[in-house]
């Protein structure tokens, strides 16, 4: 899955345009990943001008942290 | 805020707000909504652009103007340089003020202006006005709305309900980076453009002067050829080199898309401007002025069929025809030209440096720059000359 690291995060929104599933919503003070439909493509790492996004196999907290 | 609307505009950049004002000039009652807490914060933009331009759509207040720059550098990898005078003048904005005022604007037209409204769905159905869904100071909220124009930037989310795909391409997708630095050294009346692999792959770093001591420093680059850098990495590397002794006041991520517009930005009571619409200058990476055109257009095509009672995609196909003539047939142009420019080599833009720098300034234009730059795709040329005549003609 696709982590978010809030504290680098800048909710620029430049993820959710090439976000090929529309599974990210950002709203005033945070992104969101629909981890439903993420298909974990990973052009949201590769696009994120601060790297605040990667790719972990661990069930780690995201939206309900 | 009320639950009806005739217009509904997402996002208060300068194309949300240019349409708000323009859609409520002409007797409509509409409503421009903003995510954010502040309009015009953060800044994610390097803020400079065409003066002659600017003035075509809006009287320029003087609190706008960071700097007047009348000459462009352009670096290339090897550090050699080429000045030339820019073909118009440029502005270099304080967009927190400049973004400010456009949306007082809108509203001494008569549009109410909420920040910290955040659309969260927006409800298109056959026979029926749309429905927007949004958060106000954390209350939900309805509206109801004639005419939805989007102008929510480079995120684009909201077209996607009106079943416009916006997803752009990875490859024109550019991520940037940028910071305010103070206390240095630097040219206030220049527009410094660096070029290389090795500083911003496939775009270029900008030092646009803010003051005679400070600039606004960042860059864009192509994600497909940085072998994993970020923005952020690449600008703190320049900056460490360039500026060492400079004093960063911000540091901000952005993303700009340098794509083709998306082919429809109108259907049945929708329109889309701006950055969501893909209006970029898809070469310079440039919003600003193509954006508020956009703005200004669908304003004014929704103030006129809100008064004709017809919001089918039918009539507001207006919009859509406008942009291509007065912009979007260049910015096709200027999208192949992207193209080619991404694939140039560091050898390229050394070679390209040399020969200029054995021209005789005063011979040297943005055209020529263009000419030799492309000289290698003699169709591009054709295009050159196209686009810089029209741009002499329209200034």
């Amino acid at each position: 899955m696709i982590k978010i690291d809030y504290q680098i995060c800048d909710l620029c929104g430049t993820c959710i345009s090439v976000c090929p599933v529309d599974c990210m919503i950002l709203d005033e003070i945070r992104l969101y990943i629909n981890e439903k439909t993420c298909t974990e493509c990973e052009l949201c790492i590769r696009v994120c001008p601060f790297g605040a996004l990667s790719k972990t196999s661990q069930k780690e907290s995201r939206n309900e942290d | 805020m009320k639950t009806e609307y005739d217009v509904v505009v997402v996002g208060a950049g300068p194309a949300g707000s240019m349409a708000a004002r323009y859609a409520a000039e002409k007797g409509a009652s509409v409503v421009l909504l903003e995510r954010d807490r502040e309009i015009g914060v953060p800044v994610r933009c390097a803020e400079a652009t065409s003066l002659p331009g600017l003035r075509k759509y809006v009287e320029i207040r003087d609190h706008w103007r960071a700097v007047i720059a009348t000459k462009l550098r352009f670096v290339a990898p090897d550090s050699n340089a080429v000045t030339v005078d820019s073909p118009e003048k440029s502005i270099v904005l304080n967009r927190r003020i400049f973004d400010h005022d456009l949306a007082a604007d809108a509203a001494r037209q008569g549009a109410e202006v909420y920040t910290k409204a955040n659309v969260t769905d927006v409800l298109f159905s056959d026979n029926k006005l749309p429905i927007v869904k949004l958060t106000y100071i954390g209350r939900e909220k309805e509206i109801t709305a004639k005419i939805v124009i989007a102008a929510d930037g480079v995120e684009s989310r909201i077209a996607r309900m009106a079943g416009i795909r916006t997803q752009t391409k990875f490859e024109d997708t550019e991520p940037c980076a940028q910071m305010l630095i103070e206390d240095i050294e630097i040219v206030p009346d220049r527009l410094d453009f660096y070029f290389g692999s090795e500083l911003a792959p496939g775009g270029y770093v900008w030092v646009f002067p803010k003051s005679d001591r400070s600039a606004n420093v960042g860059l864009g680059f192509n994600a497909a050829l940085s072998n994993g850098k970020t923005a952020l990495q690449l600008l703190e590397k320049f900056v460490a080199d360039k500026f060492p002794n400079g004093k960063i006041l911000t540091t901000v991520a952005g993303g700009v898309p340098v794509a083709n517009t998306l082919k429809k930005i109108v259907t049945d009571n929708f329109m889309v401007v701006g950055d969501a619409a893909r209006q970029v200058n898809p070469l310079s990476g440039g919003g600003i002025l193509s954006g508020m055109a956009a703005g200004q257009i669908a304003g004014q095509v929704a103030a006129q069929a809100i008064q004709n009672g017809d919001y089918s995609q039918k009539i507001l196909n207006a919009y859509q025809k406008e942009w291509k003539k007065r912009i979007g047939q260049e910015h096709d142009k200027y999208f192949r030209f992207k193209e080619y420019v991404v694939n140039m080599k560091d050898q390229d833009f050394n070679d390209l440096a040399d020969i200029l720098l054995k021209i005789e300034p005063s011979e040297i234009s943005v055209l020529t720059v263009f000419k030799v730059a492309v000289r290698k795709k003699p169709s591009l040329i054709i295009d050159a000359i196209k686009l810089f005549s029209r741009q002499a003609l329209n200034a």
